[in-house]
């Protein structure tokens, strides 16, 4: 079946082309409903990335994040009219040690090939996760991203020790926000501090046990372990500061994306004993496990609702543009693309 | 009475020189494109069946073809004969449909030209949606080009305001037997100058409601268009 594809062919200038579906492959075919723009997305479409990643990369549909509904199936999984939630890594192998997030083999949507901006999405079934109608599904848009703190915070069971008294956020952003709401859902009874520089954005917080601004840390204040949700420039000045105020033996989870290397004090990272593990995109089991949080703990889905941004219905490929520069002007939030092509 | 039953009417009745010369049956990648414009509607849950009307002589070829494409289609795509015109052709789906479920089953056809393979999901399930809500329906896109009036093809008539102005794409959508009523009360000469299914509508003072159609949904007329419907083509 031909299917639209609406793809990034240079900065800021989308053009359509088409695929061929084979509707009797064992595939199902999807057509996206809401979608949920990405930093990443944004360097492609703003053009940030270096010259030869884009001249590699282009033509591309963008978008990694998204729900939509499930309009045919040859493998008999679902129904049409599902909701579900698409997951943008594809494995090509199979490795019971290493997440299938890390094979270096492992491709993925808007980066490896073609992401959801088109018209349907065919995928194989275990690249779905069904969501009940329960579910805003302009929150469920972004639950890759979710998934993605969701997959760190489930590793950080694993590798952190048990002293789990206080807990440090660094980020008051969407994945810290983010980050934040499953930290306290996943461990009630860690008491739970978020760092951040912008005053209004700390106010979110509102089920953290503190917030703090960067400015004003305490100079005995310690925590456990911590989870640095900064990203970009502000990476080293935030893993510093979390070197300064973590306890020996602690565990610092990595999530924020840096363009630039990093330097870090390993001084203090061996006098202290300190992990650092870095956590990147998330597999099947981390949107299973989100998605039935999203079920058992119906609340969190009401606190991600407050990053919503704009949401903008999109039917032609100039609300495609405006949709992306509506999102570059934003302070924090979500934009949706209440996709109907 | 029963709930209204939608069918997808794809008209087929292009005549060629030859099977591989009409148009529904050239090679789009590597599929007809008549099998390209079923499978669009294929995958609409809302439509009962798929009619598909063709040319008498292609009916056996036609039929292989679709064993070919549909494996398990199961019944769902059902092929039967096209007329000397378009809404001849129409009609003999209304016909066919008559012999199948009676008279007094509502029926909406979902008809389109099987040489439009791009048509969207979303254009044909606003085709569905707005043809149970408002009756009969039409899928247009404005006008980027003047339409210019000319009465004697020689001189000027007018020039209409473009911003009013659309181009008629299909699918069009509309109730089946009504169709047939208004159609076999016009006269031969009324019949003689209808180019589509909707002038039917606005002749007899029924409302046509506007779906929103789009550039892509091209119609395969001229090699030309073959041509640049492959190179939209991802490899």
């Amino acid at each position: 079946m031909l299917n639209t594809v609406y793809r990034l062919v240079a900065p800021r200038r989308f053009e359509v082309a088409f695929s061929d579906i084979d509707l009797e492959a064992r595939q199902v075919i999807v057509r996206p409903a809401y979608l949920s723009i990405c930093h990443a997305d944004q360097r492609y479409y703003q053009g940030a990335r270096p010259i030869e990643v884009m001249k590699q990369k282009l033509p591309m549909a963008l978008i990694h994040e998204g729900v939509g509904e499930v309009v045919y199936d040859a493998t008999g999984t679902f129904q049409s009219g599902d909701s579900v939630i698409m997951i943008p890594n594809i494995p090509t192998e199979q490795d019971n040690v290493i997440a299938e997030n890390y094979l270096r083999s492992s491709k993925f949507r808007a980066s490896s090939f073609d992401g959801f901006m088109q018209e349907h999405v065919a995928m194989a079934p275990d690249r779905l996760v069904s969501i009940d109608s329960s579910v805003d599904k302009v929150v469920a848009a972004f639950t890759e991203l979710v998934s993605v703190s969701v997959h760190a915070i489930r590793r950080f069971a694993t590798i952190a020790h048990s002293r789990r008294g206080v807990v440090g956020i660094w980020g008051d952003g969407n994945l810290g926000y983010i980050t934040a709401i499953f930290f306290r859902t996943m461990f009630p009874d860690t008491r739970l501090y978020i760092f951040g520089v912008n005053q209004e954005k700390l106010s979110q917080f509102s089920f953290a046990d503190e917030t703090f601004s960067v400015t004003d840390i305490p100079p005995d204040l310690l925590v456990d372990h911590a989870f640095e949700c900064v990203g970009g420039e502000a990476s080293q000045r935030a893993i510093s500061q979390i070197i300064d105020h973590i306890g020996p033996e602690g565990t610092i989870s990595l999530l924020g994306v840096s363009e630039y290397p990093v330097p870090i004090n390993t001084r203090m990272v061996l006098e202290k004993g300190l992990r650092i593990f870095g956590s990147s995109r998330s597999g099947r089991d981390d949107f299973l496990k989100t998605v039935a949080l999203y079920h058992s703990h119906p609340e969190i889905v009401g606190y991600l609702s407050n990053i919503v941004g704009a949401q903008l219905e999109i039917r032609t490929i100039a609300d495609m543009n405006k949709a992306f520069e509506t999102d570059i002007h934003k302070s924090i939030g979500k934009t949706i693309m209440i996709w109907n092509k | 009475m029963a709930e209204t039953m939608v069918f997808g009417v794809i008209l087929a009745g292009g005549d060629g020189q030859s099977m591989e010369q009409a148009k529904q049956y050239q090679m789009l990648g590597n599929k007809p494109v008549l099998v390209h414009t079923i499978e669009k509607f294929y995958i609409h849950k809302r439509l009962e069946k798929i009619l598909v009307l063709c040319p008498k002589k292609w009916l056996d070829s036609t039929q292989n073809m679709m064993e070919q494409y549909f494996p398990k289609s199961n019944g769902r795509i059902v092929l039967t004969e096209s007329g000397t015109t378009r809404n001849e052709t129409i009609l003999n789906a209304v016909r066919f449909m008559e012999k199948q479920y009676g008279l007094t089953q509502d029926i909406l056809f979902v008809t389109h030209d099987s040489v439009r393979p791009f048509v969207s999901y979303r254009i044909i399930e606003e085709n569905i949606e707005y043809g149970l809500k408002y009756g009969v329906v039409d899928t247009v896109i404005p006008s980027s080009d003047t339409i210019v009036y000319s009465e004697d093809a020689a001189k000027i008539t007018s020039v209409p305001k473009r911003s009013i102005m659309y181009q008629g794409q299909t699918p069009q959508t509309f109730p089946a037997f009504m169709f047939k009523k208004l159609y076999q009360d016009m006269k031969e000469e009324e019949k003689a100058v209808l180019t589509d299914a909707c002038k039917v509508f606005v002749l007899n003072g029924e409302k046509v409601h506007l779906a929103e159609g789009e550039n892509a949904n091209i119609k395969i007329t001229y090699p030309y268009d073959l041509k640049v419907a492959e190179s939209l083509m991802i490899p």
